[in-house]
């Protein structure tokens, strides 16, 4: 066992949780003492280092939700019920009054208490998750998202988890289950947010999804973080007949950021769609690994991931579609288009294809570019300068994926904000391609 | 003089494409540029628009009074020279309409004038939409995006009709245009020729210039002019080709 697994354990220790997370949290904390530390040979991890975490000294928990620092953090404008955590912390203060159906584990009923127990750890694999499994032992609070057979949650739910500078590093373990009963319908945002004092701390993000029969769920996870922070968090989703995933991610920020997108197709007819962007600039590093188990026949998965990729910056996206040998009638595309705006940049693209099954459609791709001269020249050709051609093709190229954002508040949100990472164009001038 | 291109020699990728072209142009002119293929008319239009690739090797060109060579891209189109592209670009993510109002707002602010507020913009392009016969929708669309041959053409004189250019170089704006399309196009040129705006016409075709008449025509061939007259030469061309002018070239 690794200083940082040992580390995590007496984290652990410290946590005062509710008894009936007792048998999941013993399972994860043996799951996780077990498990062997990631290499350069681990598959899953081979492109990324996770020595960042084994640095990361001091790690503690937050004492309180700190009111001041929120306040550096913008928000989403919607009307949502909102939950608002700091370093893993809930803040009451902050949030909405909670309807029936979405619930704190903290304050959960017996019988929440027990659809909790039911699902949570069940949908993910800790034994292939090695963080899940720390998860399971870092459960205390987290968010139940439950809606009953037929019935749409009126709004969507909005997450927000904002990390803050403390003293001392600080972990923040956040936990999200969400159960549709078939025939229902919701809407979660989850934000991961941070102000932007650059310290070392750790998120583990764990959120799993049951999606019932005909049921459909649209999710967001925009992780906008600091430049030291680490993060690692997973999407796991299982989905039931005729259920529906549209999923959209984004990601900046992070020495570490390593995102797992776990997908099911458990009932025939399902359907995923997921579009993710990432911006890693500076010495950040983001890694996306996205997973799609077409288990039955008749499923359909549709996943378009960009990124841009600037000065020393390193991003992964590893796509794999896996499906089995009575999964039939599939039809699974996935896209994977880079722009590489420095010399230093890297990236590590990889569709991952294995198909078992003789009747489907499977389409991949990946590209990793520059911005193509011609466009460059077309705008310059009307005036505009090369350094505003530069920031309007950047924006231009995840531009797609932000127009078919179906909620406008997040929309509204992102861009000005994704606008103003390539604001400052003068240092992509004068690098490859574009002298 | 608007243009006075004087023995202009370039070259793209190593091969000598301009090979001595020479061509004055005053204010107000409109002289059609013909030629068989690969006698250098696009690359003529390209190297006057300065597109990276494009070298002029010898001669000169002075665009105003200016040296324009020795401007950069963006500083020519400010100055005045505007090039409707043969193939214009797609540009997926960038809206028309942005891309408009970026173009309008980099010639403002060369000429010292505040950027257009963005209703006063959607008024004009939506006013200049319909004088090309181009649906508003197509603000929004992303540059070019899926437009038909014929609406990336007439998208190309609406950004000429709101630049209001100097000196426009039409690089074979016809081609596959239909007789509609052709229309659309000479008429948004021909409200554009004011007696002090300047045009070259470059184009394979006689047929453009029953509907913007030239006051020259020149023929270029093996990059260089071979032969120039008025309206009349393009009539001509199109009854006995090119291929008499052939042993002129040098």
């Amino acid at each position: 066992m690794t200083d940082f697994q040992q580390t995590a354990l007496e984290l652990a220790a410290e946590q005062q949780t509710p008894a009936w997370l007792a048998a999941l949290r013993q399972q994860g904390a043996s799951t996780w003492a077990a498990a062997a530390w990631p290499g350069r040979k681990t598959e899953h991890w081979k492109y990324i280092s996770l020595a960042p975490l084994q640095q990361c000294e001091q790690l503690g928990w937050s004492s309180e939700s700190d009111d001041v620092a929120l306040d550096a953090v913008e928000q989403i404008e919607l009307d949502a019920i909102r939950l608002v955590f700091v370093n893993g912390r809930f803040n009451a203060a902050r949030s909405s009054a909670l309807p029936a159906g979405v619930v704190r584990f903290a304050d959960a009923n017996t019988e929440q208490q027990a659809l909790i127990q039911q699902h949570l750890g069940k949908v993910v694999d800790s034994e292939r998750h090695m963080f899940a499994a720390l998860s399971n032992a870092w459960a205390a609070d987290g968010v139940l998202l439950h809606v009953a057979r037929g019935h749409k949650l009126e709004k969507p739910v909005y997450i927000v988890n904002v990390s803050t500078a403390q003293a001392n590093p600080v972990a923040a373990s956040q936990r999200v289950l969400v159960v549709l009963e078939d025939n229902a319908e919701a809407e979660l945002i989850e934000h991961y947010a941070s102000d932007s004092v650059s310290q070392n701390g750790f998120v583990n993000s764990l959120t799993e999804v049951v999606v019932g029969n005909n049921a459909q769920v649209q999710h967001y996870r925009i992780n906008l973080e600091q430049e030291d922070l680490l993060h690692v968090g997973g999407v796991h989703v299982n989905l039931q007949r005729d259920a529906r995933f549209h999923g959209f991610t984004l990601a900046q920020g992070s020495r570490l950021k390593r995102i797992d997108y776990q997908v099911n197709m458990l009932g025939e007819g399902a359907h995923l769609e997921l579009n993710g962007v990432y911006l890693p600039r500076n010495r950040q590093v983001i890694d996306y690994h996205t997973n799609v188990e077409h288990c039955v026949p008749h499923c359909t998965s549709n996943e378009v991931f960009r990124g841009i990729i600037g000065d020393s910056a390193k991003a992964v996206f590893n796509g794999r579609i896996h499906i089995h040998p009575q999964a039939q009638k599939t039809l699974a595309e996935l896209s994977n288009k880079n722009l590489l705006t420095s010399r230093t940049a890297e990236i590590n693209t990889k569709p991952e294809l294995e198909i078992y099954a003789d009747d489907v459609r499977c389409a991949h791709g990946a590209t990793i570019s520059q911005l193509d001269e011609t466009s460059l020249y077309y705008l310059q050709s009307r005036g505009v300068t090369k350094a505003d051609a530069i920031t309007m093709l950047s924006f231009g190229f995840i531009n797609e994926l932000l127009n078919q954002v179906p909620e406008q508040a997040v929309q509204d949100y992102l861009r000005p904000r994704l606008v103003s990472l390539f604001g400052q164009p003068s240092e992509m001038v004068g690098q490859i391609g574009y002298e | 003089m608007m243009l006075n291109i004087k023995d202009l020699h370039a070259k793209v990728e190593e091969k000598d494409i301009l090979k001595g072209l020479s061509i004055e142009v005053k204010p107000g002119e409109v002289h059609a540029i013909m030629g068989p293929n690969g006698s250098g008319k696009s690359t003529m239009g390209n190297v006057l628009s300065g597109r990276p690739g494009y070298e002029a090797t010898a001669g000169s060109v002075t665009f105003k009074g200016h040296d324009l060579l020795e401007m950069e891209t963006e500083e020519r189109a400010r100055e005045g020279l505007f090039l409707a592209f043969q193939y214009p670009v797609e540009i997926p993510g960038v809206s028309n309409m942005e891309f408009l109002k970026a173009a309008v707002d980099a010639k403002r602010k060369h000429q010292g004038l505040d950027e257009i507020s963005s209703v006063d913009f959607l008024k004009l392009a939506r006013e200049t939409c319909k004088r090309v016969n181009l649906d508003a929708s197509f603000l929004k669309r992303g540059v070019n995006e899926g437009f038909s041959g014929g609406e990336k053409k007439r998208n190309e004189i609406m950004q000429m009709m709101l630049l209001e250019p100097d000196l426009c170089i039409l690089d074979e704006t016809d081609s596959g245009l239909d007789i509609d399309a052709l229309q659309v196009v000479a008429d948004g040129v021909n409200a554009m020729r004011d007696g002090k705006r300047s045009f070259l016409v470059v184009t394979h075709y006689q047929r453009l210039l029953d509907y913007i008449v030239p006051d020259y025509v020149h023929v270029l061939a093996g990059g260089r002019i071979v032969k120039s007259g008025d309206k009349s030469l393009a009539l001509e061309l199109e009854a006995k080709g090119y291929g008499w002018l052939e042993n002129e070239v040098v």
